[in-house]
């Protein structure tokens, strides 16, 4: 497929790693962001073709894994009820709540329905006026647009049986809170590219500068992400913290402007609970007044749910980058894809269901 | 799921935020909301996310990553290395 095929070029890839080799002469520990990446680098192997001294560890960003339990909670109790058509992306199924996941709701004969857009909700709510449909609006940056085109279009066409129970986290209060952190030992982070698709790159400006971080907003392929490390490391060695972009055949310093203007129509900045971090200031989306109707958690009155999570799971750490999915005694044996304790398990973009797929 | 894939833009249809388009992924074809990347016209790659466009690929962008490396062989190439590499990029024995 074009854009894909050839930047998974292994010759490529090993030049780039040869490059990359005679760049380096400190030990550097580097963070991706986006799990779609995490993905990527443990699928093609990308972090075995870097040299000993680069670390590469695992950021916080798959919105599967740092959707709060009690958001889960939530879930599973409207999806239970008769009257919901409750719709969600795939992964969000499996992920553990307090009491059940959302295949055991449908199991019990909840109508639970895996979409793979929330047009095709909304398309759904229409075919189904008697029906109420509620989307799991799960997701980064990268998926607000479309989320907040759903709840636009559902506004203007007056589809009053469609809601949204919205779990929007965003990237950049993240990097803060994990760089603020005292065990922090990132040195460079690559931005997720399709985050910066959307919201453009300015918002890392302010962080490369406060904390003398280098910041390369990076595609999913493995010579984008080569690249990427590659001109992280040359930052580093050069003593420069700056934001760079390495996606730029899809990243514009201003990002999509349409995309920003309906997100800011449809949402408001609201502080946001991530699972295995904590509660993160300014760190969610959320339906502006304007669009209340279509909250999901108001119109089931479940808005007030609480829960804390007490299991073995390490999970939080390594969204944290302070470990990794082998240290954790439970991998592989007590916890599997089959029968998850935490949502990085849950997730293809999971860094603990990537390391159990290819790494075992 | 945050997965967002290249592809080719082949029909158009409707307009502002009813615009969609017919997008080929490699040969499996969907229809896709257009409605945040009004620029894009037929022909175009797009990149695509849960049912909606995000951005055109930039042709002369895409080519970047080789370009960079091109760039790093010839900085390479500027200190002698002692291992000179053949053509299937095995190190050749230097006695
Ligand atoms: S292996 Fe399972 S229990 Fe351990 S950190 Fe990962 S998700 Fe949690």
């Amino acid at each position: 497929m074009k854009y894909v095929d050839e930047y998974r070029d292994a010759d490529a890839a090993r030049r780039y790693a040869d490059a990359l080799a005679g760049l380096v002469t400190r030990p550097w520990t580097i963070m991706e962001i986006c799990g779609g990446q995490t993905h990527a680098i443990v699928k093609f192997g990308v972090d075995a073709l870097l040299p000993p001294t680069i670390t590469l560890v695992h950021g916080p960003g798959c919105p599967v894994c740092v959707t709060p339990v009690e958001l889960i909670d939530k879930a599973v109790e409207i999806a239970a009820r008769p009257e919901v058509i409750f719709c969600s992306y795939g992964d969000m199924l499996r992920v553990p709540g307090t009491a059940k996941d959302l295949f055991a709701v449908k199991a019990d004969g909840g109508d639970v329905r895996i979409i793979y857009s929330p047009l095709d909700a909304l398309a759904l709510a229409r075919q189904h006026p008697d029906r109420q449909v509620v989307f799991f609006a799960v997701g980064f940056e990268t998926t607000a647009p479309a989320h907040a085109l759903a709840v636009a279009r559902a506004k203007t066409l007056g589809v009053a049986n469609f809601s949204l129970l919205v779990s929007h986290v965003l990237v950049p209060p993240a990097i803060r809170t994990l760089l603020s952190a005292p065990g922090n030992r990132v040195d460079g982070f690559l931005a997720a590219g399709h985050v910066c698709t959307v919201m453009g790159m300015n918002e890392y400006e302010p962080l490369a500068k406060q904390f003398r971080v280098p910041i390369v907003v990076t595609g999913f392929e493995p010579l984008d992400l080569l690249q990427g490390i590659t001109m992280t490391v040359r930052q580093l060695e050069e003593g420069r913290a700056e934001v760079e972009n390495q996606y730029a055949r899809s990243v514009r310093a201003e990002g999509n402007l349409p995309a920003r203007a309906l997100i800011a129509e449809v949402f408001r900045v609201v502080p946001r609970k991530w699972r295995g971090i904590g509660e993160i200031p300014e760190s969610g989306l959320g339906l502006r007044e304007e669009y209340a109707s279509f909250d999901a958690e108001q119109r089931f009155g479940v808005a007030a749910y609480t829960a804390e999570e007490s299991t073995e799971c390490i999970s939080g750490l390594i969204l944290r980058g302070e470990r990794k999915p082998l240290d954790c005694p439970a991998f592989g044996t007590r916890c599997t894809p089959e029968h998850p304790l935490g949502a990085t398990m849950v997730s293809s973009e999971g860094a603990c269901a990537a390391y159990y797929r290819y790494r075992r | 799921m945050c997965l967002a894939i290249p592809g080719k833009l082949i029909s158009i249809s409707g307009e502002e935020m009813e615009r969609t388009g017919r997008v080929s992924f490699g040969g499996i074809i969907k229809e896709v909301s257009l409605a945040l990347v009004p620029e894009a016209v037929e022909g175009d790659y797009v990149i695509v996310h849960v049912g909606a466009a995000l951005s055109v690929v930039d042709e002369a962008e895409a080519e970047e990553t080789f370009r960079y490396l091109e760039e790093m062989g010839e900085l390479e190439s500027l200190s002698p290395n002692p291992f000179p590499r053949d053509e299937d990029g095995e190190a050749e024995e230097r006695a």
